[in-house]
C-alpha cells in the first residue's frame, strides 16, 4: 500500500472526535523515540526467601498447625514430668482411696484400685509417644532406605522387593498381632514388632514412586552428564527433593500408628494391667462410665488431643512444604 | 460477506491466589461465514481464554466476564442462560482441542463418542441413525474402514487418527463456527500437514467458519484468511493474511516475524528483547512498549487505540499516528546498525571431534520385545561445527545424544571423542575428562533444574564435581561470569529457578552446561519448549557463544526451519536410523531421500504467498510402531515411491561428495 492511500485511510476510517480525545493528551515529546526499557525488563520483584525458611514462615500463618505445636509441645513435657509430679507410681494401688473423684491429692481422680490416675494417663501418653517415636524411626530408617534401594536399583532388585512388600501389604495387621500373641506375651514388645514386620510399608512405597519419578527427570540427567557420582545425586538430588514427601508421610503415619496401639490395648491385645496406656484407661474409663465419668474423659480427652494436633500439623507442613503452593 | 460472530471489547479476568489476572483487555474482531480467522499469540496472551470465553467453557468459579458481547448469530452468547448455551456448544459451535491423547473418552468406543455429539442434539435421530452417521463423518475425516472402527477404542488409534476422531466430534452436527485451538501442536510435522489439509477440506465441503488459535505463523500462512495477533490480553494487530505478513505495522508482529529464521537472509536471528509483561498488573500505556526498541514516549503513558490501515487492517500502536515519525525510517536506520550474520564457516577441512560409528541402543520392554531406538547409525561431528538431527517424536535422536554422552549405556558401535574411543568400559580419569569435554543442554527447562537448588549451585555444580574452583570465592566469580556470558544478571545467583521464565531457566541451564568449559554440546530440543519470541533469543545466544569459545553442537530438534537456521549440516532420521546427512544448502534445495523431501515439503512457511502456491507432499498414514518396525529399508511403509527391492535394507552411502543418504532410489 502506497504512503498516499494509507493516509486517505487514516483519515477516512478513523472519526476525528476518537482523535480529539487523545489530543489533551499528547505532550511536545510525546512522538519521540524512546525504545524499549532495558532494566526492568527482566527484574525479577519478589524478595528472596530460602526454601525451608519460607515453608516455616507459611507453616507459621496456618493457625491450626501453630495451636497444634503449641498443644503437642505441653502434653510431651507432661508427659515427661507428669509422673514425678506426685509421690504416686502408676501400679500403686490403695484401696481405701478407690473412685475418688478429682481432687487436691490426686488430680485426676483414682480408679477402682486407688490408683493414681494423674500418674497413669502420662504414662500412658509416653506409651503413645513411644509408639509414635518407633513409627518415626521405622519410617525413616526401613521405609526410606528400602523404598530408595528399590527404586534406585531398580530392575530385578526393584521387583523381588515390591513383591515382599506385596505380601506385608497382603496381612492384616489384626491378624499379624493374634499370630504375634501365640508365640509372644501380649504387651508393648509385640506391638512393636508388629509394627517393625509392617510400619514402614506405605513409606517406602512412597520414597520409591518419588524417587522413579525424580530419576527420569532432566535435572537428574543433567547431574549425571556433569559427572556426578551415585552418592553425590543421593545427597544432593534426591534426599532434598523428597525429604518434604517424607516429613508430611511421617507426620500422617504417627497418629494411625498411636490409634492402632490404642485400640489394641482397648480390646486387651495391647498393653495389660497394671501397666497404664491410653487404651488401656480408655477401657477401664469405659466400664465404669455411668458413675465415675472422670475416668473416661481425662484419657480420652489426652489421645483425642494427640490425634487431632498430629492430623492438624501434618496437614499444615503438606501445605507448607508442597512447592506448588509456592508463588 | 455475512458475519457470522461478532466480539467487541471483551474483558476477562480470573481470580486467582496471587490476586486478580486480567486474562483478556478488550478484544475485538469478527468472523464471517465460511472464511478462517487465526488468533496468534505467545502463551499467557489470551488467545486461549478468548476461545473459551466464545464456548462459555471458562470455569465459573474464576472466570468473570468484566464487560462486552460476543454476538453469535445475533444473540449475545454471554447473556443467554446454560440450556440455550448447551444447545448451541457442540451444534451450532465446536472445538477441537489440542491434545488428541486427552481429548477423548478412553473407555468409549469412537462410534459412540461421536453419535453422542449427534445423538445430544437431533432429538429425533434413532441410535442406530447417529452411529450410521458417525461412520460417514469418520470417512470424510479419512479414517480408513471406518465401518470397522468405530467399534474400536481411543487406545487403538495414533496421535494423528485421534485428532481426527475429534475432528470428526467436532463436525458431526455441522457446526457453523470450528474453534481450533492449538490443533496441531501435540502432533508431528508430517501429520500436521494432514490435518491442516483436512480442516481446509472441511471447510470447502461443509463451508463451516474457522477460529484458528495457534503460535505458529508457518500453520497461519498456510490455513488463514485473516489474523489477530494478540499480545498481553489484548489484539495488537488484525488484518488479511497477507496484510498482516507483508505489511506489518505492529512492531510486535513485526518483530515476531523477523524472529523466524528465513533461509535467504543472512542476518542474525531478530529476537525481541524481555518477557511478556505480568497480567496481574498490567502496564500502564502499550503493553509491549517495554520490549519495543521504537517504543514512543507516548508507548509508556496511554493505551494506543486501533488505527485503521486499510479497511480490514487495523493495528494499535501510536506510530501510526499522523504525528509519529514514520516506522519505515526508523527501520531502516536499526536495521543498517544490525549485524550481518558471520560468513559461513568453511568446515570441509576441519577435523572430526566426535565419531559415532553404528551405534546401537535397544530399550528392553516388557517380556523379550525390545524398543530399537537407535539402530546402527553411522555420522561424523567437526570440530566446530553444528550438526542439526532432525526427525519425528520417537525417531531415536534425543536418544542418540543422550547415548553419545553416555548417558545410556549403549547396545553396540562406537563412539570416538577426538580420536580416542569413549564407549565400553573406561578407566576413572578418561571418564571425567570427557565429562568435562562433552554437556548437554535439555529441553523442558522446568524439569532440567533442580528447583531445591539456588541457581549459584545449579550453575557450579560441575565444578564442584570436578573441583576446579579453588575456594568459595573462586566459585561464586566462576558462575557470576557464567551468567553474565549468558545474559543473566548475576544478582540472579541467589535465587531459586521457580522464580524464573522459561527463556530465563533455559539460560541457566546453559551457563550449567558451560561451567566445565566443554568442547562439544548436545543440545536436546533446547527451543522446543520456547515461545517464539524467546527461541530467537536463545538461537542467537547458541550462535553467539560457538564463536566466541569455539563450541562444536549436536542441535536435536523437531523444528526444521530453526535447524537450518543454525546447522552446518544436517541429519535426518527415520525410526531408529538416519537416513540422510548433508550441509544444510544442499539439504533443502537437494534433498534425495523420499523421507526429506516430505518432511521439508511438509513445514509451513510463514508466508502466505509461497503457502497458497505450494504443492505439499502429504504422507501417508503414522510412523510404524518402533518395537516391530519394518523390514528392509524402514521407510517403505509410507514411502510414495516404494518398490520391491525396499524390502532390503539399503545402505549408508556418499552419493555426492559430503552428502549421505540410505535409500535404494539412489545409487
Amino acid at each position: 500500500m502506497t504512503n498516499s492511500t494509507l493516509e486517505k485511510y487514516e483519515k477516512t476510517n478513523i472519526e476525528k472526535n476518537e482523535m480529539n480525545n487523545f489530543d489533551h493528551l499528547f505532550k511536545e515529546d510525546s512522538f519521540k523515540v524512546v525504545g524499549a526499557k532495558k532494566d526492568s525488563q527482566d527484574a525479577i520483584t519478589r524478595p528472596y526467601v530460602g526454601i525451608f525458611k519460607e515453608s516455616w514462615l507459611r507453616l507459621t500463618k496456618n493457625k491450626g498447625a501453630v495451636v497444634s505445636l503449641v498443644v503437642l509441645s505441653i502434653l510431651i513435657i507432661l508427659a515427661l514430668i507428669g509422673p514425678y509430679m506426685n509421690e504416686y507410681t502408676y501400679d500403686e494401688t490403695n484401696y481405701e482411696k478407690a473412685f475418688q473423684e478429682p481432687n487436691s491429692e490426686h488430680w485426676f481422680g483414682t480408679d477402682k484400685f486407688g490408683r493414681d490416675q494423674w500418674t497413669r494417663i502420662w504414662e500412658g501418653t509416653r506409651i503413645s509417644l513411644y509408639i509414635a517415636l518407633l513409627a518415626t524411626v521405622l519410617d525413616l530408617v526401613i521405609g526410606v532406605l528400602y523404598g530408595s534401594i528399590s527404586a534406585l536399583v531398580g530392575g530385578k532388585v526393584d521387583n523381588v522387593m515390591q513383591r515382599i512388600i506385596e505380601v506385608l501389604v497382603g496381612i492384616p495387621n489384626l491378624i499379624l498381632i493374634i499370630l504375634l500373641i501365640m508365640l509372644l506375651k501380649p504387651g508393648i514388645f509385640t506391638i512393636t514388632v508388629a509394627m517393625v514386620i509392617t510400619g514402614w510399608v506405605n513409606m517406602a512405597r512412597l520414597v520409591r514412586s518419588q524417587v522413579f519419578k525424580l530419576k527420569n527427570q532432566e535435572f537428574i540427567l543433567a547431574s549425571k552428564a556433569l559427572g556426578a557420582s551415585n552418592s553425590r545425586l543421593i545427597k544432593e538430588h534426591f534426599i532434598p527433593n523428597t525429604l518434604g514427601l517424607i516429613i508430611v508421610n511421617m507426620m500422617f503415619t504417627i497418629p494411625s500408628a498411636i490409634f492402632t496401639e490404642a485400640f489394641l490395648s482397648f480390646i486387651g491385645l495391647g498393653l495389660q494391667e497394671p501397666l497404664a496406656s491410653l487404651g488401656v484407661l480408655i477401657n477401664d474409663g469405659f466400664k465404669a462410665m455411668r458413675n465415675n465419668f472422670y475416668l473416661l474423659l481425662y484419657p480420652a480427652g489426652v489421645i483425642v488431643g494427640l490425634m487431632v494436633c498430629f492430623n492438624l500439623l501434618a496437614d499444615g507442613l503438606r501445605d507448607a512444604l508442597d512447592p506448588k503452593m509456592r508463588k | 460477506m455475512e458475519t457470522l460472530l461478532e466480539v467487541k471489547d471483551l474483558n476477562v479476568s480470573f481470580r486467582t491466589q496471587a490476586g486478580v489476572v486480567k486474562a483478556v483487555r478488550g478484544v475485538n474482531f469478527k468472523v464471517n461465514k465460511g472464511e478462517t480467522l487465526a488468533i496468534v499469540g505467545e502463551s499467557g496472551s489470551g488467545k486461549s481464554v478468548t476461545s473459551k470465553a466464545i464456548m462459555q467453557l471458562l470455569p465459573n468459579q474464576t472466570a468473570t466476564y468484566d464487560s462486552g458481547e460476543i454476538i453469535f448469530d445475533g444473540q449475545n452468547i454471554l447473556e443467554i442462560n446454560d440450556k440455550k448455551m448447551e444447545a448451541i456448544r457442540g451444534s451450532e459451535i465446536a472445538m477441537v482441542f489440542q491434545d488428541p491423547m486427552t481429548a477423548l473418552n478412553p473407555t468409549m468406543t469412537i462410534g459412540k463418542q461421536v453419535a453422542e455429539s449427534i445423538l445430544n442434539h437431533n432429538k429425533n435421530v434413532t441410535k442406530k441413525e447417529a452411529l450410521q452417521r458417525a461412520v460417514e463423518i469418520l470417512e470424510l475425516v479419512g479414517i480408513p474402514e471406518p465401518a470397522a472402527r468405530v467399534n474400536q477404542y481411543p487406545h487403538q488409534f495414533s496421535g494423528g487418527m485421534r485428532q481426527r476422531v475429534v475432528i470428526a466430534i467436532a463436525i458431526a452436527c455441522n457446526p457453523r463456527l470450528l474453534i481450533a485451538d492449538e490443533p496441531t501442536t501435540a502432533l508431528d510435522v508430517t501429520i500436521q500437514a494432514q490435518i491442516l489439509d483436512l480442516l481446509k477440506d472441511i471447510q470447502r465441503k461443509t463451508g463451516t467458519s474457522i477460529i484458528l488459535i495457534t503460535h505458529d505463523l508457518g500453520v497461519v500462512a498456510n490455513m488463514a484468511d485473516k489474523v489477530a495477533v494478540m499480545y498481553a490480553g489484548r489484539i495488537v494487530e488484525q488484518g488479511t493474511v497477507e496484510e498482516v505478513f507483508d505489511s506489518a505495522e505492529h512492531p510486535y508482529t513485526w518483530g515476531l516475524l523477523k524472529s523466524i529464521p528465513d533461509l535467504d537472509a543472512d542476518e542474525e536471528l531478530y529476537s525481541i528483547p524481555g518477557t511478556p509483561p505480568d497480567l496481574l498488573s498490567p502496564p500502564i500505556g502499550d503493553a509491549f512498549a517495554a520490549r519495543n526498541e521504537f517504543a514512543l514516549a507516548i508507548d509508556y503513558e496511554v493505551q494506543p487505540p486501533m488505527f485503521a490501515v486499510s479497511e480490514t487492517h487495523s493495528a494499535a500502536t501510536w506510530l501510526l499516528h499522523e504525528k509519529a515519525p514514520k516506522l519505515s525510517t526508523i527501520v531502516q536506520e536499526k536495521e543498517s546498525v544490525r549485524a550481518k550474520r558471520k560468513g559461513k564457516k568453511n568446515l570441509t577441512l576441519a577435523q572430526p571431534i566426535i565419531q559415532v560409528r553404528d551405534l546401537k541402543k535397544h530399550f528392553r520392554m516388557s517380556g523379550d520385545s525390545y524398543l530399537k531406538a537407535v539402530d546402527g547409525v553411522t555420522f561424523d561431528i567437526k570440530k566446530g561445527e553444528t550438526l542439526g538431527l532432525v526427525g519425528e517424536s520417537g525417531c531415536g535422536k534425543s536418544t542418540t545424544g543422550r547415548t553419545i554422552l553416555r548417558l545410556y549405556e549403549p547396545t553396540g558401535g562406537e563412539v570416538y571423542f577426538n580420536g580416542k574411543p569413549i564407549h565400553g568400559d573406561l578407566k576413572k580419569s578418561d571418564e571425567n575428562t570427557i565429562r568435562q569435554k562433552m554437556q548437554m543442554i535439555f529441553q523442558d527447562p522446568y524439569a532440567s533444574l533442580d528447583p531445591r537448588k539456588k541457581v549459584l549451585d545449579s550453575v557450579a555444580e560441575g565444578i564442584d564435581i570436578h573441583k576446579l574452583a579453588a575456594s568459595a570465592k573462586d566459585r561464586k566469580d566462576t558462575v557470576q561470569n557464567l551468567l553474565e556470558i549468558v545474559g543473566l544478571n548475576k544478582s540472579f545467583m541467589n535465587r531459586y529457578p521457580h522464580e524464573f521464565s522459561g527463556g530465563q531457566r533455559q539460560r541457566i541451564g546453559i551457563a550449567r552446561a558451560l561451567a566445565l568449559n566443554p568442547e562439544v554440546i548436545i543440545a536436546d530440543e533446547p527451543i522446543s519448549a520456547l515461545d517464539v519470541s524467546i527461541q530467537a533469543q536463545v538461537v542467537n545466544l547458541l550462535k553467539d557463544l560457538q564463536h566466541k569459545q569455539d563450541l562444536t553442537y549436536l542441535f536435536i530438534a523437531h523444528d526444521i526451519s530453526m535447524v537450518k537456521y543454525i546447522s552446518d549440516r544436517i541429519g535426518v532420521m527415520y525410526l531408529g536410523s538416519l537416513v540422510e546427512l548433508a550441509p544444510t544448502d544442499e539439504l533443502s534445495k537437494e534433498p534425495l531421500h523420499p523421507y526429506t523431501q516430505a518432511l521439508l515439503s511438509a513445514v509451513p512457511t510463514p508466508n502466505p504467498k509461497i503457502e497458497r502456491g505450494r504443492e505439499r507432499i502429504i504422507l501417508s498414514g503414522d510412523l510404524p510402531n518402533p518395537i516391530n518396525p519394518p523390514v528392509g529399508c524402514r521407510f517403505r511403509t509410507r514411502c510414495p515411491y516404494a518398490m520391491e527391492k525396499c524390502g532390503e535394507t539399503p545402505i549408508w552411502k556418499e552419493a555426492q561428495p559430503n552428502h549421505w543418504v540410505a535409500c535404494h532410489l539412489i545409487e
